[in-house]
């Protein structure tokens, strides 16, 4: 898969912030998640049109003291990996709803 | 401990409503003998209440939502309240006969990534069948719907009450149910009408046939010895003190089409209406709410020393209509022996009265036989 520069949240999925925890239930399989807060903030904000890097460097880069490099290696990986497990879209370019 | 678990767990710590079970409307096009509903309507939600309801549920932190009635889809407004549910990304689990599911329907919720839906099937026999739900076709149009929804993809789930018109039947509704590839759960619950009108537990399965199901292996599979094991005894005073009975109240509540609140759909203690109160304020503060939140396994009459306590299936709303939500249910006592062949003191006791009273009346008219010819 090409590094991921965009991202959306999967159609099928409900989620709910659970007291300090993001909850995540797919629709395919009832399959659950909870995510941490960085990936639960990346996850929020796919809407995807707006790119990876800029939801790296206004919604992480801003909470927690890390650099815009590492931050975006780190939110590509998750994405990735969110997306094996079908709660997020990948893809290099912007997301319609109709599909990636 | 599994993600599921350790979020309820959460949830029943930080007091959070987690699921919430969302009759629609108390219409239905079946009239099911065993419906403990009166199907009229008495003025439910419109549809801007029931949107403003589920908005206020998501910010309380609802994360399960079943939507059910009476017949769901008896309201037009059907769609765009599952829309807006899925808008605000809850888990919608939807409970219908789908007598009136089209293609068109399936093929529409299964874009909204609903969760999955249950249908009520009670026999594998369309004369049986349409004999309990009264309506004639039914049971054709209930596997019809139920076939279009696995089509498009969703996931479905037969859910057949036992009872005694239908009680030979359910292995005949498992089969149908997997060559469908359909789940498939049962219950012999028959829950007495919300009015107090208990007539209908007529219906239910007599105790040496429930004991029969019960240890039927094709129906439990693996689980058929756990499930009747010999009870354990009581549960321990220090657990007992910090138990709950059970979730309603705890995290989970049901509201009706008419707004009203309460612990739980089988649970008549009515905490608030929505018509009148934000749910989060019901939620929190109702008075009754907190009444029931304030009970602990310890606090059960008889049920705290019982020796099926760490395994009943007790149901504090069925305690309720039985008199007294800290007193036992005698429905589950029963279903306790069914299980173990071990009575509960509670059903010994209950039995005792009903001998006594039938001894009473017994010796009150001794009128003698007198033959005419």
């Amino acid at each position: 898969m090409n590094a991921p520069n965009y991202i959306a949240r999967a159609v099928n999925v409900a989620a709910r912030q659970i007291g300090d925890e993001f909850m995540i239930m797919s629709g395919n399989d009832s399959s659950l998640f909870s995510l941490n807060e960085t990936a639960a903030m990346l996850w929020q904000a796919a809407d995807g049109v707006t790119p990876l890097a800029d939801i790296v460097a206004q919604k992480i880069c801003t909470e927690f003291d890390i650099d815009p490099e590492t931050a975006l290696a780190d939110a590509r990986a998750t994405a990735v990996e969110l997306a094996e497990h079908g709660i997020l879209r990948v893809s290099d370019r912007p997301v319609t709803e109709s599909g990636s | 401990m599994s993600l599921m678990l350790d979020m309820g767990a959460r949830s029943l710590k930080l007091g959070i409503p987690l699921r919430v079970h969302l009759d629609l409307t108390y219409r239905c096009n079946e009239r099911c003998v065993h419906c403990y509903l009166d199907h009229e309507d008495h003025g439910e939600l419109k549809t801007a209440e029931v949107l403003d309801l589920l908005d206020q549920m998501a910010e309380a932190q609802v994360f399960f939502l079943t939507l059910s009635g009476g017949e769901i889809f008896m309201r037009q407004d059907l769609f765009e309240i599952i829309e807006h549910a899925r808008r605000l990304q809850f888990s919608v689990q939807l409970k219908t006969n789908a007598v009136m599911v089209t293609r068109a329907k399936a093929l529409r919720l299964s874009k909204l990534g609903i969760e999955k839906v249950q249908i009520s099937l009670y026999s594998h026999k369309a004369e049986v069948h349409d004999e309990i739900t009264k309506l004639p076709n039914s049971f054709r149009r209930t596997v019809e719907g139920a076939r279009l929804l696995r089509e498009h993809g969703i996931q479905v789930k037969f859910a057949n009450v036992i009872m005694t018109p239908n009680q030979d039947d359910y292995r005949g509704v498992q089969e149908l149910a997997e060559s469908m590839g359909i789940g498939y759960t049962v219950d012999a619950t028959i829950t007495p009408m919300l009015d107090g009108d208990r007539s209908i537990l007529s219906l239910n399965v007599e105790a040496a046939r429930l004991r029969e199901i019960y240890h039927d292996k094709s129906l439990l599979g693996e689980e058929k010895d756990s499930f009747n094991a010999p009870p354990t005894g009581p549960l321990p005073a220090e657990e007992a003190y910090a138990s709950v009975p059970c979730s309603a109240g705890h995290n989970s509540c049901y509201v009706s089409p008419y707004g009203e609140v309460y612990p739980c759909v089988q649970f008549p203690y009515l905490t608030g209406n929505i018509r009148e109160q934000k749910f989060i304020d019901i939620w929190r503060d109702s008075e009754q709410m907190k009444e029931v939140r304030s009970i602990r396994v310890s606090d059960l009459q008889g049920c705290s020393s019982c020796v099926h306590g760490g395994s009943c299936s007790r149901c504090p709303g069925l305690a309720y209509m039985e008199g007294n939500m800290r007193g036992p249910s005698i429905q589950d006592c029963e279903r306790s022996f069914a299980r173990t062949g071990v009575p509960s003191k509670n059903l010994e006791r209950k039995r005792a009265e009903a001998a006594a009273k039938a001894t009473e009346k017994s010796a009150k008219f001794p009128i003698p036989i007198v033959v005419l010819s």
